[in-house]
């Protein structure tokens, strides 16, 4: 077993995936909310996880981290970490793997730092655990880490509430505790959702900081393509449980292939168009999980569906390239593609701008 | 004077909303210090306008739409809507002036009553005023859940949390308009949505204000939507006004130093684009103790000792842009620090 860590090479990826499923026993059904991914993630790299609310971002992040509830979860796949599986192991198992290896920063920091304790003992708490230091030694080194994530005065903070903080600080402390024991491999989870656009750019600075300097690898969740763009070098957007599209970033802008990626863009207002212009929006709503569609998950909303997307499933197709794969039977920039959107221009139904990209 | 000037307010019969010196303090406990939230602003709006409210979290933004519905009323400053000063009415006047303005909030489902159906959360302000007979009042809600893509059958059926984050947002739209009220107040109205969602919701707002003539105030940290629904933009930083202009114009020639760093924080949508460097550190300062002078001088690269003890106000750049800074970069003199490079 230990053999594939010898023979571990730059390129092999340190955090893989290969067809994870995670459906949720629930009253209506099976919610199949990952339903077959795989992806890769190499050292010191940073993906990029897009989609709308309820496709399968944050629960394929904690099927990655073994975070899951204990009942009611059907999981099929398989999680490998340096080549290893880690997909079946015990909570016991991947204690060594928690904040060592890989860690998460969550989707709500007010409800995921404990609203009782003082900072620098919920930092230090995981140093004396994890790395077995003294109180000490460890409220030193949570100094250090909250002066390392540009807290001002992190001496003080220490002894300070998450209450007392503001949304920003408490980003940032979640950070801090992310990377309290050096992890590998970090997920954060619409780590700035929240945030308004001045402290949101600094996040973003600071993550793509810290992977640079410690090598470290980054899965960064988010529903904005746009948030992700400057900050990440491969993109794996998701609708109803599955990738659809996957593509180093600026290929994915320069040569989007899914019209669900394209929608997903064109519906970001930009800066460059003048006020009072008419936004691009996703007639409908993402699709039910419990009763997915039968054909392509993305159809009864795409403006390019025809009978055969209706009935069959688009296996994943390459690109002009291998790292850049697609689910999509009539992709952007195939003659039916072209065909119909010069009906859709015609019948006014397209604003010029939409995907000129 | 406290306030950050007026020169930006128009002398124009279309005025329906003008706020003069408001000023908005929360004592904190009874240490006799205070959280000084607004600091005498002053801004109008015209009829069929929409004016964009912008400004990071804490400057004030809620709670200078919060104070123009008395909610509560301002420590200070004067409100005059339709020519009828707000801050001087009773209760009950109060409360019947507050139909014709409407508030519309960032949580959408958390702002509808969970226990009640969809058709009847949008019907109940016609039922508390007593507005036509119950068969208008039913017409009424259908046609509004009609107009803002809502089934009305499904609505009747149905509970707030069986719709979606965007669904419930155009329910409170539906339900803010049944009143047919001059004025919609929309904090943060899309930032818990999807960006799908959001460009949904602002195309509605957008028909919907030609459609019932409606003035917007619309409140957001998103700039790029911001521009987009806004005639006009305040920008507000620690509980004053900062810069006011044309929307388009407000991007194209930012002047106030904070409103560039708030526009170089905006993230493009294009990988090719390098990143901006972002060229404020550290947060804004604790609106219980605010600094001397231009509040934003400890943060700010343009700062002069001028600065440090004098407060700008707010006076006219170029024609409709107002600008509060000594040292503004554009339609002014640059201190000696900057023009040097
Ligand atoms: N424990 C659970 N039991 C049943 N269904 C679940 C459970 N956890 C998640 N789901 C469902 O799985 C789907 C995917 O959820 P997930 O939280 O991964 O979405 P997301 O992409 O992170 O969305 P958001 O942007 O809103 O955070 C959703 O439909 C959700 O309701
Ligand atoms: N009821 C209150 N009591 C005490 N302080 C308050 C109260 N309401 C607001 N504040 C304070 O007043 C200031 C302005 O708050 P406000 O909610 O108006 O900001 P905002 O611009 O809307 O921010 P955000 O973008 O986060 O919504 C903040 O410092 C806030 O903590
Ligand atoms: S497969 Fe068909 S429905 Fe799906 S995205 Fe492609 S064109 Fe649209
Ligand atoms: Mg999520
Ligand atoms: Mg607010």
């Amino acid at each position: 077993m230990n053999q594939s860590d010898m023979v571990r090479s730059e390129h092999e990826p340190l955090v893989e995936t290969i067809d994870v499923k995670t459906h949720f026993k629930t009253a209506r059904g099976i919610a199949r909310a990952v339903d077959g991914v795989s992806i890769q993630i190499r050292r010191g790299q940073s993906l990029g996880v897009v989609g709308e609310s309820g496709s399968g971002k944050t629960v394929l992040s904690r099927s990655i981290m073994g975070l899951l509830p204990r009942n009611g979860v059907i999981r099929e796949g398989s999680v490998r970490y340096q080549g290893q599986e880690i997909g079946n192991r015990s909570d016991k198992e991947m204690q060594s793997i928690w904040g060592r290896e890989m860690a998460m920063i969550f989707q709500d920091p007010m409800t995921s730092l404990n609203p009782v304790m003082k900072v620098g003992k919920q930092i230090s708490e995981s140093l004396r655990k994890n790395l077995g230091m003294s109180s000490s030694e460890a409220l030193a080194v949570a100094e250090k880490l909250l002066h390392d994530v540009r807290i001002p005065e992190p001496a003080r903070r220490l002894n300070q509430y998450p209450h007392e903080l503001s949304g920003g600080m408490r980003q940032r402390v979640m950070i801090a505790i992310a990377m309290a024991c050096g992890p590998n491999m970090l997920f954060a989870d619409e780590p700035t959702t929240a945030l308004d656009v001045t402290v949101q750019a600094q996040i973003l600075e600071l993550l793509s900081e810290q992977k640079r300097d410690r090598n470290m690898s980054l899965l960064l969740v988010t529903h904005n393509l746009g948030v992700v763009a400057g900050y990440t070098d491969e993109i794996a957007v998701m609708y109803g449980g599955k990738v659809v599209e996957k593509a180093p970033t600026k290929t994915l802008f320069a040569n989007t292939k899914m019209p669900y990626t394209e929608a997903l863009l064109s519906s970001i207002p930009r800066l460059d168009q003048p006020s009072h212009s008419r936004l691009s929006t996703i007639p409908g709503r993402p699709p039910d999980i419990v009763h997915p569609p039968k054909g392509c998950r993305f159809a009864p909303r795409c403006a390019y569906v025809r009978d055969l997307c209706l009935n069959e499933e688009p296996e994943l197709q390459q690109a002009d390239s291998p790292d850049h794969t697609y689910r999509c039977f009539y992709p952007v920039g195939s003659p039916e593609y072209l065909e119909r959107r010069v009906e859709l221009t015609r019948k006014g139904e397209l604003v010029a701008s939409e995907g000129s990209n | 004077m406290a306030g950050t000037g007026k020169a930006h307010l128009r002398d124009d019969k279309n005025v329906l909303l003008r706020v003069e010196d408001l000023v908005v303090e929360f004592p904190i406990g009874r240490t006799g210090l205070k959280v000084n939230a607004v600091s005498g602003i002053s801004f109008d709006v015209l009829k069929g306008e929409t004016l964009g409210i912008v400004g990071e979290s804490g400057c004030g933004k809620s709670t200078t739409g919060r104070a123009i519905m008395q909610l509560p009323s301002p420590t200070s400053g004067s409100i005059k809507f339709d020519g009828t000063e707000l801050t001087s009415l009773s209760g009950e006047a109060m409360r019947e002036a507050r139909t014709k303005i409407q508030m519309i909030f960032q949580d959408p489902i958390s702002s509808l009553n969970p226990r009640r159906n969809v058709r009847d959360i949008v019907l109940e302000p016609l039922t508390i005023w007593n507005r036509g007979t119950k068969a208008e009042q039913l017409a009424a809600v259908d046609k509004i859940l009609e107009h803002v893509g809502i089934d009305p059958q499904r609505a009747a059926e149905s509970k707030p949390h069986q719709f979606s984050g965007g669904q419930c947002q155009r329910i409170s739209i539906a339900r803010s308009l049944v009143l047919n009220p001059q004025m919609i107040i929309c904090d943060e109205p899309v930032s818990a949505l999807d960006v799908s969602v959001q460009a949904q919701v602002v195309n509605l707002l957008e028909d919907l204000k030609k459609e019932f003539e409606l003035t917007l105030v619309f409140i957001a940290h998103d700039l790029a939507v911001v521009k987009n629904i806004s005639d006009r933009i305040a920008v507000m930083y620690l509980g004053k006004i900062c810069e006011v202009s044309s929307s388009d114009d407000l991007y194209r020639n930012p002047a106030h130093p904070y409103t560039e760093v708030l526009l170089s924080s905006i993230p493009v949508p294009d990988p090719t684009v390098a990143v901006k460097k972002i060229s404020v550190d550290g947060e804004p300062p604790s609106p219980v103790s605010p600094p001397a002078g231009c509040r934003f001088n400890p943060r700010c690269p343009n700062a002069s000792d001028r600065c440090r003890s004098e407060e700008p106000t707010l006076r006219e750049i170029e024609p409709g842009h107002f600008v509060a800074c000594h040292h503004p970069l554009t339609g002014g003199e640059a201190p000696v620090s900057v023009r040097s490079n």
